[in-house]
């Protein structure tokens, strides 16, 4: 290393991680170190207002979003272990307060320097894991808004491929959505039971030890459909197998 | 009776049906593997995507003009021009045309226009026999039913209930199952509606400004037989039908027939300049156009003017995972899928749909694929943030997320309420799963939820922070 100085990175956990699965939120910071970031993890973020966004609550949805901006502008970076969480604040935040003379340019500038965990380390940071070694199949679901909004694909592959002994299968109708879709899981929830039913059977099929995804909620999604089924699929999410983690408990497993 | 509304109600139905579903997979499994290699093998699509939005764009910005522009051109070649500002002035004019003409017997080539402002019941009504004379059409209408697909009508009946639709519809019925004799068989039958129709009525894919022609394109022909030999062709058409000239007519063609059916041209495709002129051989004596409004000027100035360059392809619905599950007939509109859940409010009216732009996923595959580059799911969340405002939504939903909200907005109270939530819903668990919870049946109705961390990462990582210092 050059004596550059470290970027800053302000962490946000998303809400999901935060109270379901702490490991995915211990992984990011772990690898935003490893590439050689200062992380800070600022205590007044909560939700980024994805619920209320897509609700059609924008006045929820822009009390969260300056909430966040205040929380978060100081740092050279944002970063989010989440494709979707971080599309609402690239996206939906400049959407949101474009009319709001006080707000616009602080939510561009922010939009500007937030950027999903996997394409921040390979894009930006240009981080590749050494040292990882975990013996297992495994196959990958590109969750949607980081595919399309953000085009979150080779990131991911490409960070995998330094996991030595990791044998990665590909999965047929990668890209076709879980059926998640945030509340719509539970508003329309025999529609999204029949797309992700869907899934599973086509991750059943690939015969893979482990499911990779990079987004809490359709992992969720995906492994409670798995283990409804009795699939003995194991689920986690990508940052945990590059920090070297999936030795761990996976996605519904009990530590001990 | 259920307490379910219409929306979920229909999809509930259409969920329980295993052949619907087989139907479905079948037509547009098919049409996105084709609509794939079709744009895979058209290095410029990207570029012929821009210019279609660009050239819908145009034509909406410069409606006045063009529309002027049409109606000149239609009017020198001989047709006459109708204007109907809603679905009940198109219905009124069309029988007008029909009950002057003393029409017995009308003709129809697949228009979704004409479904959308109710041509068949209209007809029905006015006593005169309608004919649908599209393959799929003519299935639909012996089956008494609407269309499920735009360019599929009939996607959601198999090959084997088609067979019993033709043996009770045909007389004599088809002598075998087999596609070609089933085909032959409704050949059969429609020829000689063709001959002794006094009308055809059809739609139109273009209105060219400049020539004042009407550009109809079908696969089987249909089309031509049913407005050459009849005495008098209606044109119903919407008005951002509309493109300036011939070339771009042909250059939104390529789009509309590889995003659809992933072929490059169309079997058929046919200008309509006027009726007969003395001297020519055949073509109805009269020809009138319809041309339709009903909600699309309004369009022009809210939020949802982008879905004015729609071009009808189907390709968002071959590419939607709720369509794809559910088939057509569940969005109960005349339009299916992400385009009919943006189309079907402004045409029905938000508060009889709102479902719609809510069962959707937002994963934005629908607007990857649309040859126009529309905006599909920005569009929904504009119905949903309408449907907000004005109240629409249910209370329990409005609860949810403003208490979810609140909470969301004081951080520190949020860490409690987590501290607190946490262990309380760990209550529910087993190992590391919760197959039960309340207020979340919808989850755990289908899926087991994975059973929350004793300590949320906040609690852990302001620990781990203390213990560092
Ligand atoms: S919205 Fe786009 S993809 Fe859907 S039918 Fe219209 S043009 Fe085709």
């Amino acid at each position: 290393m050059t004596g550059e100085p470290k970027p800053t990175v302000g962490l946000f956990v998303t809400c999901l991680v935060d109270a379901i699965r702490p490991q995915i939120g211990f992984a990011t910071l772990q690898l935003l170190e490893e590439a050689g970031c200062v992380v800070e993890v600022p205590q007044a973020q909560t939700c980024c207002g994805q619920p209320a966004l897509n609700s059609g609550d924008d006045r929820d949805a822009a009390h969260l979003a300056r909430q966040t901006i205040a929380a978060f502008e100081g740092y050279d970076y944002v970063v989010l272990p989440s494709g979707s969480c971080a599309a609402t604040m690239v996206h939906g935040y400049p959407d949101l307060l474009a009319g709001d003379p006080d707000w616009a340019a602080r939510a561009r500038a922010m939009a500007a320097k937030t950027h999903e965990i996997t394409s921040f380390l390979a894009d930006v940071m240009g981080y590749a894991p050494a040292g990882r070694r975990l013996n297992a199949s495994a196959t990958y679901h590109d969750s949607c808004s980081g595919l399309r909004e953000l085009g979150i694909a080779a990131q991911p592959r490409a960070l995998l491929s330094h996991v030595e002994g990791l044998e990665m299968r590909g999965l047929p109708g990668n890209d076709v959505c879980c059926g998640f879709g945030g509340t719509f899981c539970v508003k329309y929830s025999d529609i999204s039971n029949a797309i992700v039913t869907e899934k599973a059977e086509a991750i059943e099929e690939t015969g893979a030890e482990i499911l990779l995804a990079g987004d809490l909620g359709c992992l969720m999604n995906m492994a409670g459909k798995l283990n409804r089924r009795g699939a003995k699929t194991r689920c986690f999410h990508t940052v945990e197998v590059l920090a070297g983690q999936a030795d761990g408990p996976a996605i519904g497993e009990e530590a001990l | 009776m259920s307490a379910l509304p219409d929306f979920k109600n229909r999809a509930r139905a259409a969920l329980a049906d295993p052949v619907l579903k087989v139907a479905i997979d079948r037509t547009t499994g098919n049409a996105e593997r084709k609509r794939a290699a079709a744009v895979a093998a058209f290095p410029e699509f990207e570029a012929a995507r821009a210019r279609g939005k660009a050239i819908k764009d145009h034509v909406t910005a410069h409606i006045d003009h063009y529309l002027e522009q049409f109606e000149r051109n239609a009017t020198a070649r001989g047709a006459q021009v109708h204007w109907a500002a809603d679905d009940a002035e198109a219905r009124a004019i069309v029988t007008r045309i029909c009950l002057a003409a003393d029409a017995k017997l009308v003709t129809r080539a697949k228009s979704m226009l004409g479904e959308e402002i109710g041509l068949p019941h209209a007809l029905a009504d006015a006593g005169i026999e309608r004919v649908e004379t599209d393959l799929a059409e003519h299935i639909i209408q012996l089956a008494g039913e609407a269309p499920s697909h735009i360019i599929w009508p009939a996607m959601h009946r198999t090959r084997e209930q088609v067979a019993e639709l033709f043996k009770a519809g045909h007389q004599p019925p088809p002598a075998a199952e087999d596609p070609a004799t089933m085909v032959q068989s409704a050949r059969r039958v429609l020829r000689q509606k063709f001959l002794s129709a006094d009308i055809g009525i059809s739609g139109a894919n273009f209105l060219v400004a400049d020539t004042g022609a009407t550009c109809t394109v079908t696969n089987e022909g249909n089309a031509e037989l049913t407005t050459t030999p009849p005495r008098i062709h209606i044109v119903t058409a919407g008005i951002e039908k509309l493109v300036p000239s011939t070339a771009h007519a042909f250059a939104l063609l390529r789009l509309l027939v590889r995003s659809a059916t992933g072929g490059e041209m169309t079997q058929y495709t046919t200008f309509h300049a006027g009726p007969r002129r003395p001297g020519d051989a055949d073509g109805p004596e009269e020809m009138h156009i319809v041309l339709v409004d009903n909600g699309r000027s309004r369009m022009l100035a809210n939020e949802f003017r982008e879905m004015l360059r729609c071009i009808r392809c189907g390709a968002c619905m071959n590419h939607c995972v709720v369509y794809r599950q559910i088939g057509g007939h569940a969005y109960g509109g005349t339009y299916p899928g992400p385009m009919g859940s943006v189309l079907t409010p402004v045409l029905d009216g938000l508060a009889a749909s709102r479902d719609l732009p809510n069962a959707c996923t937002m994963n934005g595959r629908c607007a990857e694929v649309c040859p126009v580059g529309i905006p599909l799911p920005t569009l929904l969340r504009a119905w949903r943030r309408r449907s907000w405002r004005e109240g629409l939504e249910p209370g329990s939903l409005r609860a949810g997320i403003g208490i979810w909200a609140q909470l969301a907005r004081r951080p520190r109270l949020y860490r409690l309420a987590t501290r607190i939530g946490l262990p309380l819903m760990r209550l529910f668990g087993k190992g590391g799963w919760i197959a039960r919870l309340p207020l979340a049946g919808g989850w755990t109705a289908h899926r087991d939820l994975p059973r929350p961390a004793a300590r949320s990462f906040m609690d852990q990582y302001r620990a781990r922070q203390k213990g560092r210092k």
